[in-house]
C-alpha cells in the first residue's frame, strides 16, 4: 500500500532558506541546495520548495536553485510561491519540478487551477491554503497569512479540487509555529469534504504529533514541517523508524 | 549511449539528470538515426495515452522504436510503459506500440477498496514476483523496496510479461518485460536511490 510521506518544506527568500514563526521573524537557516541533500539522504519522501521573494531578480536565482536540487535529488519536488499565471508553472515544471503549488494566486486568479489541471494534469495541480479561524468558521487567508479573503476555506478547497487540483496543503494559521501538534479538527473537516491527497501543515512538533496524525487521521496522506527538521528537533530518518515501529506504513 | 526519446511529451529534465548522475552518456532526441547508434533507448511520457500515442506517431519513429526494440534494450517509463502495450481504454479505444501483450485500462473501475484515491500517487512498495528475482532489471533491486506512482490508469491482462507489482488493494502490474523490451509504472527517475539502482540495471542490461 501507499505510505504515508514527510515532507520538508524549504522557504527560499534570496537564495538562503527561511523560515517564520507565526509567518513573521524570518530567520535565516542554510542553503537550499546543501538542505536539499541533507534531506534526500535522510530519507525524506518529498520536497517542498516556496519562493517567498517576489522581485523578477530575485525569481531567477530560484529557479537557478531549483535546477540544481532537481538535477541531483530523485524524489518529488513541489514548487510554490508566486505562482500565478501557466507561465509560472511551466518555468518551474522546466526547472524540473514535479508538482506546482498555488496559493494567493488562485485567490486572484481562481481560472489557473483549471487551466493548469487541463495542460499538465491533476496530479501536477497542488492547492496550498492558509487556514484559520475567525468566529468558529474557517477562513481562507491570503498574503501570507495576513489578509482574511472572506472565503469559507472549506468551500474553497471542495471547489478547488472540483476544478482540478489533485492535492491539498491544508496550513493551519493558528497552529503554525505553536509546536502543539498539527491542527486535526481542521484536517478532519478537509478529509470530509475532499477526497485528493491531503497534506497537512502547521503545527508539528514532535514525533508524537506525526503518529497520533496518521494514527487516528487515516484521510491525511502526509505532513510537511519545516523548521523542527531545519533544526533538527526532530530527524527525519529518526521519524520515520518510529512511525513505522507503531504501525504506520513508512518508507525506510 | 541511452537515447531519451523526445516526442513532446513530459518533462525530461529529472530522468536525463538522474542518467547523467550515474556517469552515463545520454541523449534526448527525436532523430531515427541517434535512436538507431543508441545502445538503449527510454521511452519517456506523463499525461494522456491518445495524445501521446498521436504525438509519437507524428515524430515518424513508431516504425523505428519498433524495429530498434529486437535489437536492444528498450524502457518504457510511466506512460511512456503504457504505449507498449496493445491498446487503451483511456478515454475511448485507441491502439499502442503493441511490443507487449495487454491493455491498458482505468484502475478505479478494478480497484476492490473504492475509498482509495485515484490516482494512485505515492510510494509504494515494488513486489517482485516468485521466480523473477533473477532477472538482470532486479540485479541492485531487494523485494518490497518502496518506488513511486503517479498513474490513473494500469496495464492488465499481461501476467506473462508481468515481472513485479505493487498492492492497492489489487495488484497493480509495476514492472514489464517482452524480449528486450521492459517497462515501470513508476517513476524510477523520482524513486530515490531504489530508481537510481534499477537505472543502473538497466544500462547494463
Amino acid at each position: 500500500m501507499i505510505t504515508k510521506r514527510i515532507i520538508p518544506c524549504l522557504d527560499v527568500k534570496n537564495g538562503r532558506v527561511v523560515k517564520g514563526v507565526n509567518f513573521e521573524g524570518l530567520q535565516d537557516m542554510a542553503d537550499p541546495v546543501e538542505m536539499a541533500r541533507y534531506y534526500n539522504a535522510s530519507g525524506a519522501d518529498e520536497l517542498v520548495f516556496y519562493d517567498i521573494t517576489a522581485s523578477v531578480e530575485q525569481r531567477s536565482i530560484f529557479t537557478d536553485i531549483l535546477r540544481r536540487v532537481a538535477a541531483e535529488i530523485f524524489i518529488p519536488l513541489t514548487v510554490g510561491g508566486g505562482i500565478t499565471t501557466l507561465e509560472d508553472f511551466d518555468r518551474v515544471l522546466k526547472c524540473g519540478a514535479d508538482k506546482v503549488s498555488v496559493n494567493s494566486g488562485a485567490i486572484r486568479n481562481p481560472a489557473i487551477i483549471s487551466a493548469a489541471a487541463q495542460r499538465y494534469g491533476d496530479q501536477c495541480v497542488v492547492l496550498s491554503a492558509d487556514i484559520k479561524r475567525v468566529d468558529g468558521r474557517f477562513m481562507l487567508f491570503a498574503k501570507g497569512g495576513r489578509e482574511n479573503t472572506g472565503i469559507d476555506a472549506l468551500d474553497w478547497l471542495e471547489q478547488g479540487v472540483h476544478n482540478g487540483a489533485g492535492e491539498l496543503v491544508v496550513n493551519s494559521i493558528d497552529t503554525d509555529g505553536v509546536k502543539n501538534g498539527f491542527d486535526l479538527e481542521l484536517l478532519d473537516a478537509v478529509a470530509q469534504r475532499c477526497a485528493v491527497p491531503i497534506i497537512a501543515s502547521g503545527g508539528a512538533g514532535c514525533k508524537e504529533d506525526f503518529l497520533e496524525l496518521f494514527r487516528n487521521h487515516p484521510r491525511v496522506d502526509a505532513g510537511l514541517a519545516a523548521s523542527i527538521f531545519h533544526t533538527k528537533q526532530v530527524e527525519i530518518g529518526d521519524l520515520k523508524r518510529y512511525l513505522r515501529d507503531n504501525g504506520v506504513e513508512m518508507r525506510v | 549511449m541511452i537515447a531519451i526519446v523526445d516526442y513532446g511529451v513530459g518533462n525530461l529534465f529529472s530522468l536525463a539528470s538522474s542518467l547523467k548522475s550515474l556517469g552515463l552518456q545520454t541523449t534526448v532526441t527525436r532523430d531515427p538515426a541517434e535512436l538507431e547508434a543508441a545502445d538503449r533507448i527510454i521511452l519517456p511520457g506523463v499525461g494522456a495515452f491518445a495524445d501521446a500515442m498521436r504525438k509519437l506517431e507524428a515524430t515518424g519513429l513508431v516504425p523505428v522504436i519498433r524495429a530498434e526494440a529486437q535489437k536492444k534494450p528498450l524502457l518504457g517509463i510511466c506512460l511512456g510503459m503504457q504505449l507498449l502495450f496493445e491498446k487503451s481504454y483511456e478515454y475511448g479505444e485507441h491502439q499502442g506500440l503493441s511490443l507487449v501483450p495487454g491493455s491498458v485500462c482505468p484502475l478505479a473501475e478494478d480497484l476492490k477498496d473504492p475509498t482509495l484515491k485515484v490516482p494512485h500517487i505515492g510510494w509504494n512498495a515494488l513486489d517482485i514476483l516468485p521466480g523473477r528475482e533473477d532477472d538482470p532489471l532486479f540485479r541492485y533491486v531487494k523485494n518490497r523496496e518502496y518506488v513511486y506512482y503517479v498513474h490513473s490508469f494500469y496495464a492488465k491482462d499481461c501476467a506473462a510479461s508481468t515481472l513485479a507489482t505493487s498492492e492497492y488493494s489489487i495488484p497493480v502490474t509495476g514492472v514489464v518485460r517482452s524480449g528486450l523490451v521492459y517497462g515501470t509504472q513508476f517513476h524510477p527517475e523520482k524513486s530515490g536511490d531504489t530508481g537510481l539502482r534499477l537505472l543502473r540495471a538497466f544500462a547494463e542490461l
